[in-house]
């Protein structure tokens, strides 16, 4: 569903991508991890178009992505919720969800938001609450939210767990799992390695750049490596 | 004591007549800076080709059409007007501050500032630099008061400025706040990556603002030039610089903020030429913007800065 062949990407002189290849198929959850600054956000971000490619290819459902501008992309049936949620603050919880939908039709924008609502009752709840008021973890059921009424085929989701408690983290992982079991397919960064890895088919390492590892979700979880320097041992 | 009563109810209607359409223009400068954090000086002189076109309008194409009808010479003269400032609004942004975006803005406010000179000479010398006189449609009004001492009056054409202001920000307000493009502007001046990342095309956002803009300074253009009944290529200047302070007044970036500013702003260099002197007035003025920047950035109803790229 998403290719990635050999991508470099810069800021400037620094390379932050220094070719990374990697493929995501259709119905999978694939996490990737990596430290701090190894280029994870560098790397959903190039897919999305910002910042592009420097070189490589990239691939959406067998369509050269490489040059596209970001709109585009976005509306071509991927989504994003982005690292630090970036919920439009002053726009009611209603309204950053009719952001979402900004290019469904009526019908669809009604059906979808059911499906939301379903999923995050609290967000039904708080409909017309200003959404720079509601907690953190509220905000990142939000910008799940937010992604899911663009009707996208294929999810990324940037460290959706940071700064939540456990029992968020939980119900965010679920949800996940739960989209996948309805068809979605999803790419999913963390630094929370064990529970990212439990839930993948499939795993991806990424250190300063370049992608060093890969294996199945459970031959990572027990891969020596790894769990030195993810794990905690 | 009456007599003192009428005399300050004459000052506040001359100032809030004013200040309505400073208010007007100043949501130009607002609306823009709350999206893309530029102030777009060529702004004053989008007024001024508003009161041009206005003009145009009036004295050429109405009589041609032949109509008499008041109301109807208004609308029709505000429709091209609007129109037609909103395509240079438009324009300014596409030839002059797109292709320096996300540069260093110093680049970006040499490009408004050239726009704006070039703008004030082509229309000098398509239209000569001296004043021209536009005829005076609305005349006569109430007046109230003892016949024997002073007399406040309220015009008609006051009336229509506050009418025609109360309408374009009722409606501007009911845009932002109800429909699918206002709330799209609201999010991209909020955060304009993630609006992108939603598939939304923000230029087509920042093209509409610009072009909301310039339609709300061709309304004050028709409004103040009936009412001055005068107009030159030079008046974008000053005009753009009080519009300026009344949007930093009410906080940059704020709707209602303008809106505010602009009425305070009006009122205050009425007052300042009713109880000092005329001359003072713009003294005042820019005595406030200075106060405000130093002591209150934010303005009065602006948020704490959030800086834009
Ligand atoms: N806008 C930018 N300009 C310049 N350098 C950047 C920019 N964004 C990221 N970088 C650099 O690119 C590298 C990769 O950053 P990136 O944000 O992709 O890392 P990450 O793996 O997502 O880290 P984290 O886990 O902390 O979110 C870092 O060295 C970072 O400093
Ligand atoms: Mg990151």
């Amino acid at each position: 569903m998403l290719k990635l062949q050999n991508v470099h990407t810069h800021y400037g002189k620094i390379e932050a991508l220094k070719g990374v290849s990697l493929e995501v198929k259709e119905g999978e959850i694939v996490s990737l991890i990596g430290a701090n600054g190894a280029g994870k956000s560098t790397l959903l971000m190039t897919v999305c178009g910002d910042p592009r490619a420097s070189s490589g290819k990239i691939l959406f459902e067998g369509n050269d992505i490489t040059q596209a501008n970001t709109p585009d992309i976005m509306r071509s049936g991927l989504a994003i919720v982005p690292e630090g949620r970036r919920v439009f603050a002053g726009l009611t919880v209603l309204e950053n969800l009719h952001m979402g939908g900004f290019f469904t039709n009526k019908q669809e924008f009604e059906s979808t938001l059911e499906h939301v609502f379903k999923l995050f009752p609290r967000l039904r709840e708080r409909q017309s609450q200003r959404s720079g008021t509601m907690s953190g973890g509220e905000q990142q059921m939000l910008a799940i939210g937010r992604a899911l009424m663009t009707k996208p085929r294929m999810i990324f989701l940037d460290e959706p767990s940071l700064g939540l408690a456990p029992i968020i983290i939980n119900q965010i992982f679920e949800i996940i799992e739960q989209l996948r079991d309805e068809g979605m397919t999803v790419f999913l960064v963390e630094q929370n390695a064990n529970q990212a890895l439990r839930l993948a088919d499939r795993g991806y390492v990424l250190e300063n750049g370049e992608v060093v590892l890969q294996d199945t979700g459970d031959n990572l979880l027990v891969n020596e490596d790894v769990r030195k320097a993810y794990l905690g041992g | 004591m009456l007599e003192t009563a009428l005399y300050f109810i004459q000052q506040l209607l001359n100032g809030l007549t004013i200040g309505s359409t400073y208010a007007l223009i100043a949501i130009g400068y607002t609306m823009v800076y709350g999206i893309i954090g530029m102030i777009n000086f060529a702004h004053g002189e989008i007024y001024m080709i508003g009161t041009y076109i206005s003009f145009i309008a009036i004295s050429g194409l109405i009589p041609l059409l032949g109509i008499e009808y008041l109301p109807l010479i208004l609308i029709i003269t505000l429709a091209v007007s609007m129109f037609i400032s909103s395509t240079y609004g438009w324009a300014i942004e596409r030839i002059a501050y797109r292709p320096v975006r996300g540069g260093n803005r110093l680049i970006a406010l040499i490009s408004a500032i050239g726009m704006s000179i070039f703008l004030q000479n082509y229309v000098r010398i398509a239209q000569g630099s001296r004043d021209i006189a536009m005829p005076s449609l609305i005349q006569g009004g109430w007046s109230f008061g003892p016949p024997e001492g002073f007399q406040a009056s309220l015009s008609y054409m006051q009336l229509f400025i506050f009418i025609a202001t109360f309408i374009t920000m009722g409606g501007l307000t009911l845009f932002i706040a109800r429909s699918r493009m206002g709330r799209a502007c609201r999010a991209v001046s909020e955060d304009m990556k993630m609006a992108g990342l939603l598939g939304i095309n923000t230029n087509r956002i920042i093209s509409l603002t610009f072009v909301i803009g310039a339609a709300l300074a061709a309304v004050a253009g028709l409004l103040l030039g009936l009412y001055y009944g005068v107009t030159n290529p030079y008046i974008g200047f000053i005009a753009g610089l009080k519009a300026f302070t009344a949007a930093v007044l009410g906080g940059i970036g704020s709707i209602p903020g303008a809106m505010l500013g602009g009425l305070l702003l009006g009122v205050t260099e009425s007052m300042t030429s009713a109880y000092f002197s005329s001359e003072y007035k713009d003294v005042v003025s820019f005595g406030l913007l200075i106060l405000i920047l130093l002591f209150r950035p934010t303005g009065l109803l602006g948020k704490p800065e959030v800086e834009k790229i």
